[in-house]
């Protein structure tokens, strides 16, 4: 889809969770923020506002990515999901059982983000090391855990999916 | 914080792109894949007026090799550089340094032109261009343009690019049989922007080193070779000893600033003890 001319507002039309949504977004206004303010999903956090902590990870057509690095305006015509998303489909239970298990999560601040990151590995990565998994998500900060929990979470999940 | 107001438009083919740059001049920036730019933007570093969105333009995202180049689109994302056989064959420099773009997330977004336009001086792409002799290939309303990356960056986040010029993408010569390659870096943390990196190509004759060219990051204002230090290791034998020797030649191709966390002299040494760690690897390496 186009925008042949330049604006300040844009229409846009998007599916969000498995919900068409249409909006008119400010082009200022970042990914994190328009799932926010304007949906309500508050489960999508905003930590630093430029690209470092990974709390505000969310997938676009299926991948993950930064929602304060991405303009609302440019989830036009792609397909995004959340923490909520996620959660509700089922697709990281085996995820959130461990974290659980695992003790993984304390403040939770940085949870959400964590989780679709590490979902993104285990479906890439069935066969990740440990180094590994701590490689792909090096780019979510935790200010709890240490990282240890959340890489037995990971690292559980994994073993458990090849069977050994 | 938020960034500010600007407006935006998203042009539907590369030749819709420069009537919009022409038009806005100055005002206009490029979004390529916006890991930089709209980090900036929240921190307000810049106020451009008009975002132009090329990340949709499919044209630009590519790997093919033609004769014994790699081309790479300009749009082609990190993500797709590091699963590409082809760069991992052909330019091993390049698919080792993309593991250290960024992390997962960002790598998903930030694209090969948007990081060599950018020109940050502690990143590892415009180093390895430089370092592997490629070229860029510009466009604007009067067609097409070729600059060698070398000439391409030419200071502090400062390319040879004019008003109205995109990168189109990068012509990047094949590692040639023979060739050694050694690529490290140092930052405070993994996916982090390096306080001191080197992208390395080398021919060896044994142990002895027949040719060299370095190109550093993260200590210096822009890439380019490093002339001094690549021409003092022809005919040393690996592996090499103290660093005191490369120190002295290095004063005179790195001068880096003093920053708030760390000194300029550190940085030299760390980027001596990182040109010898990654020259006496190159004996282990895989020789092509």
């Amino acid at each position: 889809m186009m925008q042949a001319e330049p604006s300040d507002e844009i229409e846009i039309s998007t599916i969000v969770n498995d919900a068409p949504v249409t909006r008119r977004v400010k082009a200022r206004q970042h990914l994190a923020d328009f799932l926010r303010d304007e949906l309500g999903l508050t489960g999508t956090h905003l930590g630093c506002e430029h690209g470092v902590c990974g709390a505000c990870t969310v997938r676009v057509d299926g991948e993950v990515v930064r929602s304060c690095l991405t303009l609302a305006v440019q989830i036009d015509g792609r397909i995004v999901q959340t923490i909520e998303g996620l959660s509700d489909s089922g697709a990281i239970a085996e995820l959130q059982v461990a974290f659980l298990a695992r003790n993984a999560a304390q403040c939770g601040f940085c949870t959400a983000g964590m989780l679709l990151t590490a979902h993104e590995l285990i479906s890439q990565r069935a066969a990740a090391t440990r180094a590994e998994i701590r490689d792909f998500l090096s780019g979510n900060f935790c200010r709890c855990t240490g990282y240890q929990a959340i890489v037995d979470a990971v690292d559980e999940v994994l073993r458990r999916r090849a069977g050994t | 914080m938020k960034a500010p107001k600007f407006r935006y438009v998203r042009p539907s083919s590369v030749d819709d792109v420069y009537p919009l740059l022409a038009r806005h001049g100055n005002e206009a920036q490029i979004l390529a894949g916006g890991q930089s730019l709209l980090a900036g933007l929240n921190m307000r570093l810049s106020t451009p007026a008009l975002l132009v969105d090329i990340t949709g333009l499919k044209a630009l995202d590519f790997i093919s090799l033609v004769d014994d180049e790699i081309v790479i689109g300009a749009l082609t994302r990190h993500t797709t550089v590091l699963n590409s056989p082809v760069v991992r064959q052909h330019v091993p420099l390049i698919a080792d340094a993309i593991r250290h773009v960024g992390h997962v997330a960002i790598r998903n977004r930030g694209t090969f032109g948007g990081s060599l336009a950018q020109a940050d001086p502690a990143a590892e792409l415009p180093a390895c261009v430089v370092a592997l002799g490629a070229t860029m290939v510009l466009g604007s309303s009067d067609g097409t343009r070729r600059v060698p990356a070398e000439d391409f960056f030419t200071g502090l986040m400062q390319t040879d690019l004019r008003p109205g010029e995109l990168i189109l993408e990068a012509r990047i010569p094949a590692q040639r049989n023979g060739r050694v390659h050694g690529f490290a870096e140092l930052s405070r943390r993994h996916g982090d922007f390096a306080v001191a990196g080197i992208a390395a190509l080398a021919t060896l004759d044994g142990a002895r080193i027949a040719d060299a060219r370095l190109v550093y990051f993260g200590c210096v204002d822009h890439a380019g070779v490093a002339r001094h230090i690549s021409a003092a290791l022809i005919d040393q034998v690996l592996p090499l000893g103290s660093t005191e020797a490369l120190l002295d030649v290095l004063r005179r191709d790195l001068m880096p600033a003093d920053d708030p966390t760390m000194r300029a002299d550190t940085k030299l040494q760390l980027a001596a003890v990182l040109t010898r760690r990654t020259l006496n690897a190159l004996q282990e390496g895989p020789v092509r």
